[in-house]
């Protein structure tokens, strides 16, 4: 069974409290594009960041995991624009 | 010689590696092909380790990086990151700094 976008955005809920998390999953496309935003990248580099989400969604997403183009940042770095 | 071992061989000897699916001549995924046709307009050399050639290594490199997904771009024996990554450094001018060599 294949994952949808609120199950996504609730694993990423669960292991990082303090994030926003936006998902857009396009129809007639199995591709997912999320966005994490959170406090808790501070300090992190982008490797680091995406390896909290991807441990995060675990063995859920093992499959469509090839399909998640993924968008990390923290709260400061958006705050400029 | 078992593939973490050759893996860190690869990254640690050579400046820049990319572990893609494919050559950059012939890519076997949209996303390994992205990336090295990002790092062919930059004019960077760089060495392509194709891992459908290797299961031992195709797995092993996932190990390697604690990262679920193939393509892997490698600068100076560091895991730099997958598509989206350098995708996004490229676009921020991030990218072209990192795979110049110092001096």
């Amino acid at each position: 069974m294949s994952i949808n976008n609120q199950q996504i955005t609730d694993l990423i809920i669960q292991s990082l409290p303090d994030a926003e998390v936006a998902v857009h999953c396009f129809s007639g496309d199995d591709h997912f594009e999320v966005e994490v935003i959170s406090p808790s990248f501070e300090g992190k580099n982008r490797v680091a960041q995406h390896q909290m989400v991807y441990a995060a969604l675990g063995d859920n997403m093992r499959q469509a995991i090839h399909a998640l183009a993924l968008t990390t940042r923290t709260p400061s770095s958006i705050k400029e624009t | 010689m078992p593939a973490q071992k050759k893996i860190d061989q690869l990254v640690k000897s050579n400046r820049v590696v990319l572990f893609m699916k494919g050559t950059p001549e012939f890519p076997q995924c949209g996303f390994s092909q992205q990336v090295s046709a990002i790092l062919n307009h930059l004019n960077c050399e760089f060495v392509a380790i194709n891992v459908l050639l290797d299961d031992e290594v195709r797995q092993g490199i996932k190990d390697y990086a604690n990262w679920p997904t193939i393509p892997q771009l490698y600068v100076a024996g560091e895991f730099i990151g997958g598509c989206d990554i350098i995708r996004e450094m490229y676009d921020n001018d991030e990218l072209q700094p990192l795979l110049t060599p110092q001096g």
